[in-house]
């Protein structure tokens, strides 16, 4: 087979069709669902499309929110590419975020970019073990990494509280516990005069480099490997807890760059803010990308806009803002149902294969 | 620090009037997937149907003026979103897990866009039963007014119990969840047997969030499932799959939660957030001790613990 024809194999096309026949079937259900409640069918959309792509202003607002969206999506994508479903997202978020505020509050005095790195490698280095962990327990010890991960979500939460609201609380934040706020020099930068942050190129890089490692080294091969078949990888020889613990950690790592990010971007400080379920919608971005990291930034993108026109169908519409997240559900539910379809419709198999 | 034996019995009646308040939603929502996980499959959707039904029956008995019907609402619909989880994930490719987080986010979704109208009142409540009318100390009357949901919740561990250890359905449940490939072969339908285990866990997890707004103090609001439906997973790891053992750690789980005021009182405080998250560390290092390479936790359904 050629492999790089100019004309795109069925299989791409599938891989397009499926989701997007999905998402015209799910506009059409929350479109009827928002006529029944007395709302115009396009006006709808048209008040979404607006509040997420229709001017500077809202690409703005989507591009910070997709841009978390991207790193946590890689959390559960790339453990699962080498065969470990995790759902730890948020806790290697929070807990990314508390180790990025603990350097960045230790180096204030050091200059901004000696700072800022090492805020960037203490939330990388917390988001990746606490995801090596919940795989390392599940590969050595044969703990459901699901579950553990999902356990570990609350354990660092509660961890991150009990320090923000104790021994790493400033007294100045009354009702509204949070630590020591990271002076503004030391903070992330913006991009080009907007309000998106250094977030959303950490994000795009990400997913970039973690498309090459898998798509273009060796290291990424044996993960595909070790993903696809655990017992065939231990037969050739591949050493699987390695590979299984440096996949977990780049993923983990990701996501505690995030929480890295709304520390050193957003909020300027840890606080439960931080926990404000990026992590949770990283899983779905993960399967909605069928865990690979190039549909991660357009999946992450198309959400982000979506979360961020939230306030819209309450201002144009007057239907409550929890709107946004019926339409939300029902994208993800017919998505992942659509997954069922892959490889039933005959116009898609690739014939030219077999000759 | 002052306390003497009358304070601490005060404190005891309250911790336990509090564990049995508590232990409440997470009776129901842990018999729901316990049920669930012995057919072989996890329902990480639970807080979406506990918001949904807790919303529900909030609002039904708020416009009929009936709880009780609120209540049989509440089930009803956690056993539609159940099924509808169900009819998903056996679907052939489509991942349960991630079908779990997107039912969280449709029930959730769902139960604030219903809701919004309902923040503000209050709907009339499940009556209680007072069993303390013989006390006179008044944090023990307090404490054994009791729901009759929480005798309701111990009857359907027993039945649940019961049925999965002594009737045909319950033993087709089992094999189909410990060996589907084995299940198959005798001919039982894995895909009959867990739509169903879902869709009635998803119904008893229903009357728990019932329990969430028709109880005292009665209200709606965004944030009342407090993550108990994703709790539930937990739950049921560290009851190790049994009904009966759902009960006792619901209690636990509870009495967990309300362990700090009670603290607070006798004036040991500070620890809420690690108190509260000491059940999800127990099990964890239950699932660490007890699970090796080579053998999978005790008890836990073959179907769950083969998969990656």
């Amino acid at each position: 087979m050629k492999r790089h024809s100019m004309i795109p194999s069925p299989r791409s096309i599938e891989s397009v069709a499926i989701p997007a026949i999905a998402f015209l079937l799910a506009m059409a259900l929350f479109g009827g669902f928002c006529v029944f409640w007395g709302a115009p069918f396009w006006g709808v959309f048209s008040s979404i499309y607006r509040a997420g792509f229709g001017s500077w202003y809202s690409w703005q607002n989507s591009l910070l929110r997709a841009a978390p969206l991207m790193l946590c999506g890689l959390c559960t994508a790339l453990p699962a590419r080498a065969g470990i479903i995790t759902v730890g997202n948020e806790g290697a978020f929070v807990m990314g975020g508390l180790a990025a505020a603990a350097a960045g509050l230790a180096t204030q005095s050091a200059p901004a970019w000696v700072s800022l790195s090492s805020m960037a490698v203490a939330g990388i280095v917390a988001g990746g073990l606490w995801i090596a962990l919940a795989a390392g327990l599940q590969h050595y010890r044969g703990v459901n990494a699901v579950i553990s991960s999902l356990l570990m979500n609350y354990i660092a939460i509660a961890f991150m509280l009990q320090l923000v609201e104790g021994p790493m609380r400033d007294p100045g934040s009354l009702n509204f516990p949070a630590t020591y706020p990271i002076s503004p020099s030391h903070q992330l930068g913006r991009l080009f005069n907007s309000r998106v942050h250094m977030g959303l190129v950490f994000g795009v890089v990400a997913s970039l480099l973690v498309w090459f490692l898998l798509e273009r080294t060796v290291w990424g091969m044996k993960v595909k490997v070790v993903g696809g078949n655990s017992r065939t990888a231990s037969l050739v020889g591949l050493p699987l807890g390695a590979i299984i613990l440096t996949a977990s950690f780049i993923g983990g790592g990701c996501a505690g760059l995030a929480g890295m990010v709304e520390v050193a971007a957003v909020h300027g400080r840890a606080s439960h803010a931080i926990a404000a379920g990026y992590g949770y919608a990283g899983i779905l971005v993960a399967f909605l990308s069928r865990q690979s990291p190039l549909r991660i930034v357009i999946v992450s993108l198309i959400l982000g806009a979506v979360i961020a026109s939230g306030g819209s169908l309450q201002r144009d519409l007057d239907l409550p803002d929890a709107s946004i997240a019926v339409f939300e559900g029902i994208v993800f539910l017919l998505i992942l149902a659509s997954e069922t379809l892959y490889g039933r419709f005959e116009f898609f198999w690739d014939t030219r294969d077999a000759f | 620090m002052h306390f003497n034996s009358v304070n601490l019995w005060v404190v005891a009646a309250a911790l336990l009037g509090a564990a049995i308040r508590g232990s409440i939603p997470y009776m129901f929502v842990s018999l729901g997937e316990c049920l669930t996980e012995k057919s072989g499959r996890i329902n990480l959707g639970m807080e979406g149907i506990l918001l949904m039904s807790a919303m529900t029956a909030f609002a039904v008995s708020q416009r009929t003026g009936s709880p009780w019907l609120g209540a049989l609402t509440a089930a009803i619909v956690g056993g539609i979103l159940g099924l509808l989880h169900g009819s998903l994930t056996e679907l052939p490719g489509v991942n349960d897990i991630a079908a779990g987080v997107a039912m969280v986010v449709f029930g959730s979704g769902l139960a604030f866009f219903f809701g919004k109208q309902f923040v503000a009142p209050m709907a009339p409540q499940l009556p209680v039963l007072e069993f303390g009318k013989w006390a006179s100390n008044p944090a023990l009357r307090a404490a054994l007014r009791i729901s009759p949901l929480f005798f309701l919740g111990i009857v359907t561990a027993f039945v649940l119990h019961y049925a999965l250890k002594y009737t045909r359905w319950g033993l087709h449940v089992r094999a189909v969840g410990d060996a589907p490939e084995a299940a198959r072969s005798m001919g039982i339908s894995a895909r009959q047997h867990r739509l169903i285990a879902t869709t009635i866990g998803a119904t008893l997890a229903g009357i728990g969030g019932a329990h969430l707004t028709l109880y005292f103090p009665g209200i709606w609001s965004e944030g009342i499932s407090g993550g108990q439906g994703l709790m539930a997973v937990a739950l049921v790891i560290f009851a190790r799959w049994s009904p009966l053992r759902c009960l006792a750690v619901s209690l636990f789980f509870g009495g967990a939660q309300a362990l700090d005021p009670s603290l607070q009182a006798l004036g040991f405080g500070g620890f809420y957030h690690l108190l509260n998250a000491s059940p999800y560390v127990l099990t964890l290092i239950l699932m660490i001790v007890s699970c090796s390479r080579s053998r999978k936790l005790i008890g836990m359904p073959g179907a769950l613990a083969g998969r990656g």
